[in-house]
């Protein structure tokens, strides 16, 4: 089961700041644990972000993206109450969504 | 039931319309091939293996389609020019090109180079901040489309070997 | 005309080039800045949170009652006032020795389990340090005001600043070794001169905290036998009276300062 994910929606000047974080140890492949074995390729590919179930923004992403990533993303205007979700697929299949409004 | 995504996955549904792994619910009898999605745990993502797999920025952007990009100050990074540990590197983007669709992220020096592509659609802002890692000196490379053409900046990150945690 | 003094900034191992003092550590500044902006440690507050209302140990109880000094299940605050003296306890107690404690008053839980794992890895923080990352969140904005007037308090405080200056183990060291002289530093790391309050309060608003280098989120327990270890001395038991005195006199040092919040640290 994914790590917790914690997401913001700030509405501000006629722009909605949406700030996304993920648990997720984005392993590149090249790092050895305590037993020296290397420890496998597991990282974040996509991640999606809707407003009101219309997808605004799709991100590709590798390996090169820091563990636990946080994402900031900025839509055009929104208003108060606004449902904003952002899920996130890995390359071994996982997943994990979260929702906010916009406050 | 979960789909898998392996890496190299490049199967965006609308080019397989009839064939999508992941069907559930009814279907309906008209013999039209609806798809009824399951929330995007199962959809077989675009994931752009070449360009993440390029050894050089050179060839990421070949995959990209951004071989020639024009430098451009619309193109805006903010990132600190010393980072005091290469593992998270928070860069921020800006691309105040009209019509910007995309933005790709790059670190040169990286054993891979692209870290990450945006594509913005309408109601979003071309405007990512991230955290990205840097493995030594380097430089980062945004690339931003714009109608058709290709748009660059860069600036280098320093990346020292620290000292205490604090 | 005032010198720049030139220093090395190391290049991953690569070469070496020069940077103007006040450049490279305005740019450091802005490094942490931006970090911190976009760095998860909200995640190990949210994890924290899910714990202290999990229902645990013999007693199948969760943490909810547990007096942080603010009384039984109050929060919102409480982090700011410690470490500070807890009657039941008889003795000065900092957020993990209180939280030991009420695993144990509380869920019935024995020491040698609770204790078991305290501090965590990259990819599974322990429970103390996600317990730290919430309840120190809820202190957010409160300015630090530890207990002092308590005699048992003041002795704690006695304690802890005589531990910083005094020299022990196989190197000779001291806090003070380190954390006792303006303009040092570890490679590109200013070292706080610690007793001295503008140097402690930037310092004490900010932890727990999460440590980018290791993905791992940190404590000031964790902090104190990490100093330890560098120092060569003997590790000192979790929560143990030297430990919490040290902390004391940090925080003390540090008081008045609004807290920020879990931090990010390199």
């Amino acid at each position: 089961m994914a790590g917790p994910m914690k997401m913001r929606a700030t509405l501000s000047g006629g722009v909605t700041d949406v700030r996304v974080l993920m648990t997720h140890p984005m392993e590149t492949g090249q790092r050895k644990d305590p037993d020296g074995k290397l420890v496998p390729l597991h990282f974040i590919q996509n991640v999606t972000l809707k407003v009101n179930g219309k997808t605004v923004v799709e991100s590709q992403i590798s390996q090169g993206i820091s563990r636990n990533p946080v994402f900031t993303f900025r839509i055009k205007g929104g208003a108060k109450g606004d449902r904003i979700e952002v899920s996130w697929i890995d390359n071994h299949g996982e997943t994990n969504q979260t929702e906010t409004a916009v406050a | 039931m979960r789909s898998k995504v392996t890496p190299g996955d490049q199967s965006p549904l609308k080019n397989r319309p009839n064939a999508s792994p992941v069907v559930s619910g009814p279907q309906p009898v008209n013999g039209l091939a609806a798809i009824v999605l399951k929330p995007f745990a199962a959809l077989a993502a675009t994931w752009n293996k070449d360009g993440f797999g390029a050894k050089t920025a050179a060839d990421a952007l070949k995959t990209l389609g951004a071989s020639n990009p024009v430098a451009s100050r619309d193109v805006v990074i903010e990132a600190p020019q010393i980072a005091e540990n290469g593992a998270v590197v928070p860069i921020e983007i800006t691309s105040n090109v009209p019509g910007t669709t995309s933005i790709a992220v790059l670190i040169d020096k990286n054993p891979f180079p692209l870290v990450g592509k945006f594509d913005f659609m309408e109601g979003a802002l071309p405007f990512v901040k991230l955290n990205a890692k840097v493995g030594e000196t380097s430089e980062v490379r945004v690339v931003a489309e714009a109608l058709g053409k290709h748009y660059v900046a860069t600036q280098e990150i320093k990346v020292t070997i620290g000292g205490c945690g604090g | 005309m005032k010198k720049l003094f030139g220093f090395c900034v190391l290049l991953g191992g690569a070469f070496c080039a020069s940077l103007p003092a006040q450049d490279a550590k305005k740019e450091i500044q802005r490094y942490r800045e931006m970090v911190a902006e976009g760095s998860p440690a909200e995640l190990f507050e949210v994890e924290g949170e899910a714990l202290w209302k999990k229902p645990q140990g013999p007693h199948k109880v969760s943490l909810e009652k547990c007096d942080l000094s603010l009384g039984a299940g109050v929060v919102k605050g409480a982090y700011a006032r410690l470490p500070r003296y807890f009657k039941d306890a008889d003795r000065v107690m900092d957020l993990e020795t209180r939280l030991l404690h009420c695993m144990g008053t509380l869920q019935g839980r024995k020491r040698e389990e609770a204790a078991a794992r305290v501090f965590g890895s990259a990819d599974r923080p322990s429970e103390m340090e996600s317990l730290s990352a919430y309840i120190a969140a809820q202190s957010r904005g409160m300015k630090m005001a530890p207990g002092l007037s308590h005699p048992k308090e003041k002795e704690a405080y006695a304690m802890g600043r005589a531990v910083y200056f005094h020299r022990a183990g196989a190197w000779d060291f001291s806090c003070a070794s380190c954390h006792g002289e303006e303009g040092k530093r570890i490679r590109m790391q200013d070292l706080p001169v610690l007793y001295k309050p503008e140097h402690a309060r930037p310092v004490v608003s900010t932890w727990p905290a999460y440590r980018v280098s290791t993905s791992q989120f940190i404590t000031l327990q964790w902090r104190m036998n990490n100093c330890y270890q560098q120092m060569r001395m003997p590790e000192p038991d979790f929560g143990s009276d030297t430990t919490v005195a040290l902390i004391l006199f940090l925080t003390a040092t540090g008081k008045g300062e609004p807290y920020r919040g879990p931090g990010t640290k390199r």
